[in-house]
């Protein structure tokens, strides 16, 4: 089953309506609430990066019986160093994004620990594409 | 983790023959626990909570919240009035407790115990419950059993998180049949009737949900007994009877109902929330981890805890003023070194040895089904369905939103031409005659909202 979803840069209010309305739908198919907490976390950090790094984006899920998998793709600076974003702390966020509350440089490394697939491609200048897997035993 | 049926008690009721079937109900119902058929509001008991957000909305007084009989209190030698302390705080300042007090023994019980007593009990026992479950925070109350219902049936994951310490209720009734007890009363001697602020606690002494039995004789409601004491005091027509004077509360115990009287006691982050579609909104924020950590959630379906409960007759805010004015009382006392009158503790010991209650288990009312890929099958019919549907809520097909009713349909309760809208489709291209439609609509609505009222032929 596949639902998308899209993302305005800079709208943080909003920022988390995707993981809400993926968490209703993992609840209705039954799926294992820990496993729903590592999906719905995962992709929340992936929304966040897009609201507070990118311009705009569109998330999509795909549900399947034994995988849930995920691709946000966005339009925005990209990340130049991929290997440097994933240390935990690093953040290039401003001090106004920090302010509110985000910006700790743990989005990714949270992604990566909560997903069992995560591959992060991106081109400098025109946007990154996140792919998250999380198998369903 | 599939839960075995069981029928849950509710002390919500709908009475058919009053009932208008007008979705006012339906409408508020935090869980979309009502339907609407044969022009009659239809309660399920699985979704169903007790917080009474419907009872308040009936513009006709058909949902009632029962009660034991009043006079069942004189089966019993031993008559306790197991009072919370928001019943006192809804009478204005011109009467005293001394006049409540006469009149509830007047009107026949034998004791008269306030509950929030029992709060030095269980208050000391939430921090150190919290240390020994630092994995399972934040620590949600379990004093309103709205909410921990609601967890089961709307926030499955959550119900490790809940307290699993009894409500100040539960161990004040234990304390109390312990006490005649140990006077040598035998257990159907001891009537403990609890006054009730509303219909969650009466589901809760009727079927608990961790424990298997609660040591509540019978239940009052605040309301009833309100009338009650208050007529009495008006008309002053009782002759006075020995009136045993009321004990000392602590602050915090008298605070104890009110919103963050355990929010305050809690130590580390904690915070309260009150009325239940702010603690949904505030568990689902929870769920997303889109929140900063916290070690306590003290959460109350009612706007201001249990001086907002339904039963309540006084001004919520009213009787939150007046409970501030008490403590502060109080607290002034204290200050002089009068100590508060504690007669529970000396039965520390024992009522700790029972203050645990069982786990609280999840009862999913969101799940499409218990297999996955049933689930998803369902899922896929419900959207499909949804395309069709017009998406304006407007309840005319008795759920009270599009998104239910195509959910009623996959699960086989409902049919789709009870859209409104879906009817006209099927009219217009033949597949359905006016006649057929306008069975549809009785089933749903009943046959008395279509009479022609006016007597007189309608042409229009
Ligand atoms: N979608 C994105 N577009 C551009 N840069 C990103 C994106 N996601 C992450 N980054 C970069 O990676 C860094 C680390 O990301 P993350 O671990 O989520 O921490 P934070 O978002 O708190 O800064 C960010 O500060 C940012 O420089
Ligand atoms: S807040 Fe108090 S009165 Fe209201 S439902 Fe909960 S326990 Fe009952
Ligand atoms: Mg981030």
């Amino acid at each position: 089953m596949h639902f998308q979803y899209s993302i305005e840069g800079g709208d943080f209010s909003r920022a988390g309506n995707a993981s809400s309305q993926l968490k209703k739908l993992l609840k209705q198919l039954n799926v294992d609430s820990q496993l729903i907490k590592r999906i719905v976390v995962a992709l929340y950090e992936g929304e966040v990066n897009i609201v507070a790094h990118a311009h705009r984006g569109t998330i999509d899920v795909d549900i399947e019986p034994d995988k849930v998998f995920i691709r946000l793709s966005d339009e925005g600076p990209g990340i130049p160093d991929i290997k440097q974003a994933m240390k935990e702390g690093y953040s290039t966020a401003s001090q106004k994004v920090r302010e509110m509350g985000f910006g700790a440089g743990m989005g990714l490394p949270n992604m990566l620990k909560n997903a069992d697939k995560l591959n992060i491609e991106s081109e400098p200048g025109k946007g990154t594409i996140v792919e998250l897997t999380t198998l369903l035993r | 983790m599939i839960e075995p049926v069981k029928e849950f008690h509710h002390a919500l009721k709908i009475r058919e023959d009053v009932c208008i079937g007008c979705t006012h109900c339906m409408k508020v119902c935090p869980t979309e626990a009502i339907r609407i058929k044969n022009g009659k509001a239809v309660l399920s008991n699985n979704r169903c909570v007790d917080c009474g957000e419907c009872f308040r909305a009936c513009p006709v007084l058909a949902i009632i919240i029962e009660q034991d009989d009043f006079d069942k209190i004189f089966s019993y030698p031993i008559r306790v009035a197991l009072v919370p302390s928001v019943f006192i705080g809804q009478f204005p300042k011109t009467i005293s407790t001394e006049q409540i007090y006469s009149e509830l023994m007047g009107l026949g019980f034998t004791h008269i115990y306030e509950i929030e007593h029992s709060v030095d009990i269980l208050a000391d026992q939430i921090n150190p419950y919290m240390d020994d479950h630092d994995d399972s925070k934040p620590v949600i109350s379990s004093f309103c059993p709205a909410i921990v219902r609601l967890i089961q049936v709307k926030f499955p994951a959550l119900v490790e998180n809940i307290l699993l310490l009894k409500a100040p209720l539960d161990i004040a009734a234990i304390y109390n049949k312990k006490k005649f007890s140990d006077l040598g009363y035998k257990e159907d001697e001891i009537g403990l009737f609890y006054i009730t602020p509303c219909a969650a606690k009466i589901a809760a002494i009727k079927s608990p949900v961790g424990d298997e039995k609660s040591d509540v004789t019978g239940v009052i409601n605040m309301n009833t007994l309100y009338n009650k004491v208050y007529s009495g005091i008006k008309q002053n027509d009782k002759e006075t009877c020995p009136v045993p004077t009321r004990k000392f509360l602590s602050p915090q115990n008298i605070l104890w109902t009110l919103t963050r009287g355990e929010s305050e006691n809690a130590k580390g982050r904690s915070i309260a929330v009150d009325g239940i579609h702010n603690v949904i909104e505030f568990l689902d924020k929870l769920e997303n981890e889109d929140l900063p950590h916290f070690d306590f959630l003290e959460m109350r379906a009612c706007d201001e805890s249990c001086a907002g409960g339904v039963l309540i007759s006084g001004n919520r805010f009213l009787t939150v003023r007046r409970l501030h004015l008490r403590a502060e009382a109080a607290a002034r006392k204290i200050i002089r070194g009068i100590e508060p009158e504690e007669d529970i503790l000396t039965e520390k010991s024992f009522l700790l040895a029972n203050i645990r209650v069982a786990k609280v288990k999840p009862r999913s009312i969101v799940k499409l089904d218990d297999d996955m890929l049933e689930a998803m099958k369902k899922m896929k019919k419900v959207h499909e369905l949804l395309r069709h549907l017009p998406l304006v809520d407007c309840g005319t097909c008795g759920s009270p939103k599009c998104a239910s009713l195509a959910e009623d349909v996959v699960q086989g309760n409902a049919n789709i031409a009870q859209c409104i809208f879906v009817q006209k489709l099927l009219e217009k291209r033949k597949i359905f005659t006016k006649e057929e439609s306008h069975q549809v609509l009785e089933n749903i609505w009943g046959k008395e909202k279509f009479e022609n009222k006016w007597n007189v032929e309608l042409d229009f």
